[in-house]
């Protein structure tokens, strides 16, 4: 197996990249409920006191107040976590930013069961659910610091409204230096003629694992980091499924509303028809546990999600 | 525009809003009425923005955050010439811009509502750009009373007290009626004047359907230096309409034949007394 290298966790990316941004953009604003030290901001905040607006626990507010200055030609970067800013604040999303047509950037995050043993009310499973059900604002979750720091750059450019959702987790390099990213083009990690893992944000790291312990017992396996959930990159899905014998998606959320419905949805409309498995948080009390411990217990590891191959790629051969 | 000819526009706008929900069979009645002589004087005497200056940096921004009274709003833009008056005639017609509440779609309009509660964060941050780019326009913005039972209206009166945003003119068309009944009995808002107070805006109160008391406050604002402003304006739901006025059911009732016949009665008798006055006036 090869070996990664460790990186830094994609808020911290996030941050320094922005600042740099920033610095050289002063139309750049950081909108923040009392989240700079969980967005590693507070560096951001020292050196451009004058971009950074707080608001307070007032996650509503964050939101139609980034909208407003978002209206009058900034560029406003809304960040709150995930959890609260998704759910607190969805109408405001719906209504100041989607439907108001608002070029924000929002910006979820310790997403998904990033906050682990702090419990549900700390955890989004349900983002790509109902964002996916509102008009106009895109949906990207990197998997790496390239890809993150990528987003950042884009975002920045981005002309519709943004979400942008973000881990905490120290991350590992999965992209080699110098990879094209682009909002809405997914990138394929490796291709593989058995299987093909469709994963994004941080469980693209456990997917690539996986497939490098398949690939090293014999298996065929690819990876794509499907880093936008929406504009969905409905031709790489589709040209995975022709030359993979099975399909895996992967995501850090509840398995009902999020990438493994989408995929789903377009593989049936496309008639490519696949044994397919979705993993992802399963519509539960969810199990209690640090962020790795939610994630093994549901087979969001490398020998989990191998396994999970592995039986799908059996059950394939017995029906074939 | 002066107070006299403020003064009629009134009249004129009322019977604008009655003939398209009357047309439309549909609308907010009671609520256009009772805040349209804030949206005239607003339009003709205060915010600095046509249809030429729409797209400039440097324009005053109205948002009506009490959004479902829509009619209102319809009615000044077309008649400042943002769109052409006919325009209104596909007032929630399949397939139109001119939907039951606020979009950006329609010229003129800066942010869509509609959704109770949201005016005021979207005025704060565009109050807060002008001063982070030094910019001298105003931000003004039209709250219902029973919207302000909303908690977001107070999470952004925090922020907007805590950014000393003196650009910025919150109205309050204090009518005192909501769908289902009193305010007062849904759930107390008083002592607005007080609560808003404390908070840290600068409040003034006033006769909210006379044009004249209207721009006379306007002309005032900032009410104080370092504070956002708060006009109180105590309006009665349905203004102008005798039979419409103060009364919970014409919330969203749409005028019969027989009423929308004796509303046009009452305007054009409204009308009469405004030239005897006028007349009077200016002979004297």
């Amino acid at each position: 197996m090869s070996q990664l290298q460790a990186a830094k966790p994609n808020q911290q990316i996030f941050a320094d990249t922005l600042l740099t941004l920033a610095q050289a953009d002063p139309s750049i604003l950081v909108v923040t409920s009392d989240s700079r030290g969980s967005g590693r901001l507070v560096e951001f905040g020292r050196q451009l006191p004058n971009q950074i607006v707080e608001v307070g626990i007032a996650e509503q507010n964050l939101v139609g107040v980034a909208a407003g200055l978002a209206a009058a030609g900034k560029r406003a970067f809304a960040i709150s976590p995930a959890c609260f800013l998704t759910a607190r604040a969805l109408e405001q999303i719906k209504n100041d930013v989607a439907y108001s047509n608002q070029p924000v950037v929002l910006v979820g995050i310790s997403a998904g069961i990033s906050y682990g043993a702090l419990g549900t009310t700390h955890h989004s499973l349900h983002d790509y659910a109902v964002l996916q059900a509102i008009h106009n604002i895109d949906i990207v979750s990197p998997a790496d610091n390239l890809e993150t720091r990528a987003a950042v750059e884009a975002a920045v450019r981005h002309t519709r409204p943004l979400y942008l959702r973000l881990g905490k987790k120290a991350m590992a390099d999965l992209h080699p230096p110098g990879t094209q990213f682009q909002i809405g083009k997914a990138l394929s990690l490796r291709e593989g003629s058995d299987v093909t893992f469709i994963a994004t944000g941080e469980t693209v790291l456990p997917a690539y694992q996986a497939m490098e312990e398949l690939v090293e017992n014999g298996v065929d396996a690819g990876v794509i980091s499907l880093h936008t959930l929406r504009p969905l990159d409905t031709e790489a899905i589709l040209a995975a499924a022709r030359r993979s014998q099975v399909l895996v998606t992967v995501e850090e959320h509840s398995v009902n509303g999020g990438l493994g419905s989408s995929v789903a949805a377009l593989l049936m409309q496309a008639g490519i028809y696949r044994p397919l498995r979705i993993v992802g948080i399963p519509d539960e009390y969810t199990y209690t546990g640090s962020q790795a411990q939610i994630f093994a217990h549901y087979g969001i590891s490398p020998s989990g999600l191998a396994q999970t191959a592995r039986t799908l790629l059996a059950a394939a051969a017995v029906t074939a | 525009m002066n107070n006299a000819e403020l003064a009629r526009k009134s009249i004129e706008y009322r019977r604008t809003i009655l003939t398209i929900i009357k047309q439309a069979k549909a609308g907010h009645t009671g609520g256009s009425l009772s805040c349209i002589d804030i949206l005239n004087v607003l339009y003709n005497a205060v915010l600095n923005v046509t249809p030429e200056t729409a797209e400039s940096p440097d324009r005053d921004r109205y948002v009506h955050s009490k959004g479902h009274s829509v009619e209102a709003l319809y009615t000044v833009l077309a008649d400042k010439g943002f769109f052409p008056r006919a325009e209104l005639d596909t007032l929630c017609q399949a397939g139109s811009h001119f939907v039951g509440h606020p979009t950006r779609k329609v010229a003129g309009i800066e942010q869509n509502t509609g959704a109770l509660g949201h005016g005021l964060s979207v005025a704060v941050g565009m109050a807060l750009a002008a001063k982070l780019d030094g910019r001298s326009y105003r931000v003004y913005t039209t709250m219902g009373d029973g919207e302000l039972t909303e908690g977001s209206i107070w999470e952004a009166a925090m922020s907007a007290t805590h950014y000393k945003l003196d650009n910025l003119v919150v109205i309050i068309d204090r009518n005192t009626l909501q769908i289902s009944g009193r305010t007062e009995e849904v759930m107390r808002l008083d002592p607005l004047a007080i609560r808003f107070g404390a908070f840290g805006f600068a409040v003034r109160e006033v006769d909210g359907n006379d044009v004249a008391a209207l721009a006379d406050a306007f002309a005032q604002v900032p009410f104080a230096a370092g504070k956002p402003s708060l006009l109180l304006a105590h309006t009665i739901k349905g203004k102008g309409i005798s039979f419409i006025e103060d009364k919970t059911d014409w919330h969203h009732h749409v005028p019969t034949d027989a009423e929308f016949a004796q509303a046009l009665g009452e305007l054009a008798a409204s009308e009469q007394q405004w030239q005897a006055r006028h007349v009077t006036i200016a002979s004297s």
